[in-house]
């Protein structure tokens, strides 16, 4: 059976709310196991097409790859990178296989653990609750192995893959180190914000003692499709963003630019094998000024324009670009991989306003997020292209920085995130 | 203090077992062969295996062999419930258990989980009360009720050094004393704040008035005077005042400390309480605005805790040894962090808490919460 007709079944119908899905006196999901990452645009519903995001399904967890990469993009995000606290390699293993158990359940729509009700008056409930009544919402939790995870702590100095360098400063940087950074990520994405942000503030409960949270972000408005043929959506400058990014369908260029495989992926980095590295930044930006820009301006500096999303010089969003045709340092043209010796990446960022800054402007920006197979031939050289030259630069900056390696998917209920690394 | 009080003092607990709500893990089926009652609840019918059974501890195992979700009630004579457990499935099995004195009682089925239910008239038999407070249990809770009266007797003459340095004008002396004069109080608060009067009167911070009521008059206590040593810079008759309130107000506590009630499950919360108390008022640095004593309560707060832990320690150890295991070394790990502010470990002296920086007060919290977390789950290691 193809991943798409295994996730389009998983997807039919009505999903069940988080309390149906478990059964009186048993789990019992009613959920095909399709391999996570294939990407369904649509389920049926009878003889209508219904979107995948309005169904609530569940993605399922297990596959080859980790689901929330290729999986088509949900709106909502809370990510959160974590401090590991204790110093005992058996206790963090341990955390993993209980991170893993608990997203099992949760992405499923299930409660953590015995549950949020109904457990002894004096304890303190394991689930804390707020999913409670609501679907699966596509929730995805996909988790992280930071460049600080391989310093010796754990006896993983020799797994560090040559990948996980320390991303070098660009031009412009004005990095928090308290945004900055983590030994681990988890990356929790879901239609419904609440499910979101249930899944990240239960597995931080559980991690209480052995890791502490160092930073978190919430984000909505994909600014990222992975489903082509979707409406691109805007990101807050009003421009379509991430027109040419990787489709969840695109197997061959995921297999390209995304999962490390092959030669990648052997011998003390062999753990590695049908995983990818995250690079996570959170962008601000000045709308304030921005929206104080002429509309042509604003076009030049993006390189297409706003209605249509069209490259410059071209009537239809989804033409290929003529870069000649765009200034030389607008912001399509420097991020295109023609320009970057094919560099290509996936993105999958998303919208942020964090309240205001204290200034009267809106905290807000772009959390971007970009899966590749290496970020050295990825993310690297793209943004040390940007910052040096992107006219965009002058309304944005990046404040957070983070990189990540991202481990295989985890295949069955015996098997836990990041096994092979501890293996 | 806490800006909301809770009271800490639970009803004697009843503890219901787990049954499988959730359906996620397998439980093991209630056997009938070890004293249990069993329960048969059909939609129209609740039978009980036994009517009449010893006074002490009680222990049902019910099964849902009907259609619909049911109730299990356990009522005194007069409806007032001793025990319950909702949401039991069709085909589910679930475990109550509860303490029960001798007397009439009623077991009730509720199919459908409405109405008044299905009853059987039981009796518990046998003249002592049942209770599940073993020796062992009792052993604690006396225990931690000498310690309670010790701390707050200890205070009375360590306030004292500080309310006679606010009467003699020396703002200096009463500096140095306030911190150490706390310590007790912070040490057994939750005993404190379960009265409800006296909190409010010692140990308001002026954020916890109520609208209407005037920091001028009706503001008393420790925070009163820590403003006026440290804010205001000046003592006055109305300080001299509020020192002998002070005085007054703290030799009350001590008369009522013993009479405060506490169960093994009351001292498990309040050891939980008292971190709460760290996490909201002492981490973010809002107990002592003016003089940044908070490392003070802070440490008093986990020692006082540790006490209440200690105390419940062999009767935890037999029903979670792994919890055991897991605060003593949060614990440790908590304390040594917190010796890190001092220079010896018997001194009271902690640096001042304007001078720990934002990075030191998240590593503070972060080892809160890895002690507060596995805390919070004493209490059901104790009524297990």
């Amino acid at each position: 059976m193809s991943e798409e007709t295994q996730e389009q079944q998983a997807a039919e119908g009505d999903a069940p709310s988080r309390r149906t899905v478990i059964g009186w006196g048993g789990a019992g999901l009613a959920l095909g196991a399709a391999a996570a990452g294939g990407a369904a645009l649509l389920s049926r519903d009878g003889d209508t097409p219904v979107p995948v995001a309005d169904s609530g399904a569940a993605v399922p967890f297990h596959g080859p790859h980790q689901a929330g990469i290729a999986t088509a993009v949900q709106d909502r995000l809370h990510f959160a990178a974590f401090d590991v606290k204790t110093t005992d390699r058996a206790e963090l293993v341990q955390l993993l296989k209980d991170w893993t158990r608990a997203a099992e359940r949760m992405t499923a729509g299930a409660e953590v653990g015995e549950g949020a009700y109904g457990g002894l008056p004096e304890a303190p409930p394991d689930d804390t609750g707020e999913a409670l009544g609501l679907k699966p919402s596509r929730l995805t939790l996909t988790i992280g192995f930071g460049p600080s995870l391989f310093d010796g702590r754990f006896g993983l100095k020799d797994k560090r893959p040559g990948a996980l360098v320390e991303l070098p400063k660009f031009p412009g940087d004005n990095l928090d180190p308290a945004r900055s950074g983590g030994d681990l990520c988890v990356q929790a994405c879901a239609d419904d914000p609440q499910v979101a942000v249930h899944a990240i503030r239960n597995l931080a409960r559980i991690g209480f003692g052995k890791v502490a949270v160092r930073w978190s972000q919430l984000g909505f408005g994909k600014t990222s499709s992975t489903t082509p043929d979707a409406q691109t959506p805007r990101n807050l400058f009003g421009f379509k963003d991430g027109t040419r990014n990787i489709a969840g369908t695109e197997t061959e260029r995921l297999a390209k630019h995304v999962w490390v495989s092959g030669k990648d992926a052997e011998g003390a980095t062999a753990w590695l094998d049908g995983g990818s590295y995250l690079v996570a930044r959170r962008i601000r930006m000045n709308v304030e000024t921005w929206d104080r820009t002429p509309l042509a301006e604003q076009e030049d500096i993006f390189g297409r324009d706003k209605r249509e999303g069209a490259p410059a010089g071209k009537a239809k969003e989804h033409d290929e670009p003529f870069l000649k045709a765009m200034k030389p340092d607008s912001h399509v043209r420097l991020a295109h991989p023609d320009s970057n010796a094919g560099a290509t990446i996936l993105r999958r960022g998303y919208s942020f306003t964090d309240g205001t800054d204290g200034l009267g402007r809106l905290e807000a920006g772009l959390f971007f997020l970009a899966y590749q197979k290496d970020v050295r031939t990825g993310f690297i050289p793209v943004q040390t292209s940007l910052s040096r030259a992107d006219v965009l630069n002058e309304y944005i900056q990046h404040v957070g920085s983070a990189l990540f390696a991202i481990p295989p998917g985890v295949r069955d209920k015996d098997d836990w995130w990041g096994r092979a690394l501890f293996a | 203090m806490r800006a909301v009080r809770l009271s800490v003092v639970t009803a004697a607990a009843t503890a219901a077992a787990l049954a499988a709500v959730t359906g996620c893990t397998e439980k093991s089926d209630a056997k009938a062969d070890d004293g249990a009652v069993t329960v048969v609840a059909k939609d129209d019918s609740c039978e009980v295996s036994k009517k009449e059974f010893p006074a002490g501890h009680l222990k049902l195992a019910v099964e849902n062999r009907g259609s619909k979700v049911t109730e299990v009630y356990v009522l005194y004579p007069d409806d007032r419930i001793v025990t319950e457990r909702e949401n039991i499935g069709p085909g589910t099995k679930a475990t109550i258990t509860a303490e029960i004195k001798a007397g009439d009682y009623a077991i009730a089925c509720k199919p459908g989980m409405v109405g008044d239910g299905i009853r059987q008239q039981v009796k518990a038999t046998g003249g002592a009360a049942g209770t599940k407070r073993s020796p062992e249990m009792d052993a604690a809770v006396a225990s931690y009720r000498q310690y309670v009266q010790a701390q707050a007797d200890a205070t009375l003459p360590k306030v004292k050094v500080f309310t006679d340095a606010v009467r003699a004008d020396d703002i200096e002396a009463a500096k140095k004393a306030y911190a150490e004069s706390r310590i007790g109080w912070e040490r057994t608060e939750p005993v404190a704040e379960s009265f409800g009067d006296i909190d409010p009167k010692v140990d308001v911070r002026e954020d916890g008035l109520e609208a209407g009521q005037d920091p001028a008059k009706d503001w008393t206590g420790w925070h009163r005077l820590e403003k006026a040593l440290w804010k205001d810079k000046k003592l006055g008759p109305a300080e001299k005042t509020l020192a002998d309130t002070l005085d007054k107000d703290l030799a009350d506590w001590v008369k009522r400390v013993g009479k405060a009630e506490i169960t093994p499950t009351s001292m498990a919360n309040g050891a939980k309480e008292l971190l709460d108390e760290v996490a909201t008022g002492k981490v973010t640095g809002e107990e002592e605005r003016y003089s940044h004593t908070d490392l003070v309560d802070f440490k008093a707060n986990v020692e006082g805790a540790q006490k209440s832990f200690d105390l419940l320690r062999p009767v935890a150890t037999k029903n979670d040894p792994k919890l055991v295991g897991e605060l003593d070394k949060q614990f440790a790990a908590l304390s040594a962090l917190l010796d890190k502010y001092r220079t010896d470990k018997t001194s009271y002296v902690f640096t001042s808490y304007d001078k720990v920086t934002p990075a030191e007060r998240k590593e503070l919290s972060d080892g809160v919460n890895a002690l507060a977390e596995p805390l919070s789950k004493l209490a059901a290691a104790v009524v297990k």
